[in-house]
């Protein structure tokens, strides 16, 4: 184990590790914001809203993220979409856990018990009245917990962005193997920190579940 | 420059070629990952502290990491303690090893929902621990875990396109190749993502095909 | 030690759960070819009492012999287990859960343990499957898994797994408790036809007009010690101690 060559490039490391988070804030945002589209229109009452839902769904989670992330990157142009790395990859890492969103959120509402819903019918609520003030109060509750699954999938997903040259941990990691041929001090370093960026995401999570379960 | 796909057909063989490599890649890695798992499984559960808090701590790194990131330590890790494999090897060991640790987590699961009475029920028969674990534990445990194991296979498949990064020729890498070559990457990546797309619909219908002709033995 | 050796012998047996003692000094000869009924109130220590002679729940002090061999003995790990596992495919088990394998068919199930412990042949073991299901009168049955069956059924392919083994003795831990009533009698039938054959059989049950038509013996338990124990015309009809009088008067009504 080489310490001085881990104390030498640690710094570079943190730098990186903090690119790594700003795109997981910002992918895990719009993620939630594709996610609540998505669940919305695969429970709509039209069909054509059902199909969009059910294709992006079938689609994103059909194919790899990288080809996704390739697609909108090196594809991108040839159809007037210039972005730069960085924002490609927030976009592309968003849309594609948006989809699993979509299915986490989705299975919460669906999982609040039907009798909710018949029983807030009967008292005279309208469909939407239900839907914003029974329904979706309990699904939150319900659907904190898989989402933290999705999240900590996407910490480690942001990974993908090295493979456009994105300056992050997995890339920086991968560089500074190449110039050292140190791979299991790189390893380590670059690992410890996503355990840690996981851990504390992790306990963030578990702090709003215990906040808005019904005590 | 506008899209142009009728450069694709051309690329038809490579392509089918790269999609059979994916395959390949994708089974020899989901068979590391299925036994592998049910070993890391048996070993977290049943094994003597000594081997236990190791597997555990391989575990947890493996669990807290990106596969890009393990995939760049097993490729480049191997050749510094000077065994140069192939990168499809290394690729499908890393894949293996990735999914191992997914799929001992379920098994463990799996293993602990298992009735106490078939412990029983198989140790007044006279078969021994090891052999209630091997014969009985362990295969109606991975009978309840086929569907969760069947994701995380689903997810392999997709996380297969990573090993292109370090130069395993599959179906990522074979659309790389045909870009290089015609500079139309919306094209071939969105061919390479039909591809995918439809490698995935069989693997979930045969997924479908395993659930239904196990429910019986359950 | 001129005395002959009883076929089964539990000396001494105390059971301790902590401060709890579920069998205090419990003795109990059973010779070969008996068929011996533990009945008793639940919590009394009848399961407890059978589950420690093949050493399910280990003994907390005394012994257990069948014939020559100790079955608890106290031996390091490793010749433990190879010990106890011996023994225990001279002792057949059946649950009151049946604990089928629900993995494997009917045959399987069957087939397992004497294909793995004992090294027969495939001819045999399909002999032996034969021979035992037709025993259990379901021939018909074979390929089927456990999914498959009823309940009754189930029991019964149980029965069929232990008697596999060929075992000395068959202990029956509530074997009927869980089936429903109209099907409980096809197991009884099955155990009769064992009692028919003089298989040494240790029999816990709820069921007092089974244990009167088939046992030689019945000793009632309560609260972990033998309270009274005699042929069943005895014990049924003119039992001496209160606690047992008390409990008859509960059971035998229904």
């Amino acid at each position: 184990m080489d310490y001085d060559l881990i104390l030498r490039v640690y710094p570079f490391f943190l730098q990186a590790a903090l690119v790594t988070v700003q795109l997981a804030v910002l992918s895990t945002v719009l993620g939630l914001a594709c996610g609540a589209l998505g669940a919305y229109a695969r429970l709509s009452r039209m069909s054509v809203l059902r199909f969009i839902g059910a294709a992006y769904v079938s689609v994103i989670r059909g194919t790899p993220a990288l080809i996704q992330l390739f697609i909108l990157y090196f594809g991108g142009p040839q159809i007037g979409i210039q972005l730069d790395a960085f924002s490609a990859g927030v976009l592309g890492l968003g849309i594609n856990i948006g989809a699993y969103m979509t299915e986490t959120m989705r299975g919460a509402i669906i999982a609040v018990d039907k009798g909710q819903v018949e029983a807030s019918r009967t008292l005279g609520m309208s469909g939407w009245q239900t839907m914003t003030r029974v329904v979706l109060p309990q699904a939150a509750r319900l659907m904190i917990r898989p989402l933290g699954v999705n999240i900590n999938a996407q910490i480690k997903g942001t990974a993908l962005v090295a493979a456009i040259s994105v300056v992050e941990l997995t890339y920086t990691a991968q560089r500074y193997i190449g110039s050292t041929y140190k791979p299991f001090e790189m390893f380590l370093l670059a690992g410890l920190i996503y355990m840690v960026i996981i851990y504390v995401t992790g306990k963030g999570v578990s702090w709003i579940d215990r906040q808005v379960q019904i005590k | 420059m506008g899209l142009d796909f009728s450069v694709v057909p051309e690329y038809f063989d490579e392509l089918l070629l790269g999609s059979l490599w994916t395959i390949a890649i994708m089974l020899a890695s989901a068979v590391i990952s299925f036994f592998g798992g049910i070993l890391l499984a048996v070993i977290a559960l049943y094994g003597p502290a000594l081997v236990r808090y190791p597997f555990r701590a391989f575990s947890f790194v493996f669990m807290g990491t990106p596969l890009l990131l393990q995939l760049f330590l097993i490729y480049f890790g191997l050749i510094q303690i000077g065994i140069d494999l192939p990168a499809f090897v290394a690729g499908i060991i890393g894949l293996g090893l990735h999914f191992a640790v997914y799929n001992s987590d379920i098994i463990q699961a799996g293993i602990m929902a298992v009735d106490k009475g078939q412990h029983e029920g198989a140790r007044t028969l006279g078969l021994s621990k090891l052999q209630t674990i091997r014969k009985i534990i362990v295969p109606q445990a991975v009978r309840t875990v086929i569907p969760p194991i069947g994701n995380n296979l689903v997810a392999l498949l997709k996380d297969s396109a990573l090993v292109s990064v370090i130069g395993v020729t599959e179906l990522t890498l074979t659309s790389q190749l045909a870009i290089s070559n015609t500079f139309r990457p919306f094209e071939f990546y969105v061919a390479a993502a039909v591809c995918y797309y439809v490698i995935n619909l069989g693997l979930e219908y045969s997924l479908r095909r395993v659930e239904s002709r196990i429910q019986v033995s359950r | 030690m001129t005395k002959e050796q009883p076929f089964i012998d539990v000396r001494h047996a105390q059971k301790k759960f902590g401060a709890l003692e579920v069998l205090k000094d419990i003795n109990l000869q059973v010779e070969k070819g008996q068929i011996v009924a533990i009945i008793g109130p639940s919590g009394s220590g009848k399961s407890t009492l059978l589950r420690a002679i093949n050493d399910l729940d280990p003994l907390t002090s005394g012994e257990i012999w069948l014939e020559d061999k100790q079955v608890n003995k106290d031996l390091p790990h490793r010749q433990y287990e190879k010990h106890i596992n011996t023994v225990r495919q001279e002792i057949g088990m059946v649950f009151q859960h049946f604990n089928l394998f629900p993995h494997l068919t009917v045959r399987q199930n069957i087939t397992l343990a004497p294909k793995m412990l004992k090294d027969i042949s495939d001819d045999e073991a399909n002999q032996l499957v034969e021979e035992q299901l037709a025993k259990v009168g379901l021939s018909e049955r074979i390929d089927f898994y456990p999914s498959q069956l009823s309940g009754g059924q189930k029991q019964r392919v149980a029965i069929a797994r232990a008697l596999a083994m060929k075992p000395k003795v068959m202990l029956f831990d509530e074997a009927t408790s869980a089936l429903d009533p109209e099907l409980v009698e096809e197991v009884n039938l099955v155990m009769k036809s064992l009692a028919a054959e003089h298989m040494t059989m240790i029999i816990v049950t709820h069921e007092m007009t089974f244990a009167e038509s088939v046992c030689d013996r019945v000793i009632f338990m309560d609260e972990g010690v033998v309270v009274e124990e005699g042929p069943p015309d005895v014990i049924f009809k003119n039992p001496q101690n209160e606690r047992t009088k008390n409990f008859l008067r509960k059971h035998l009504n229904g």
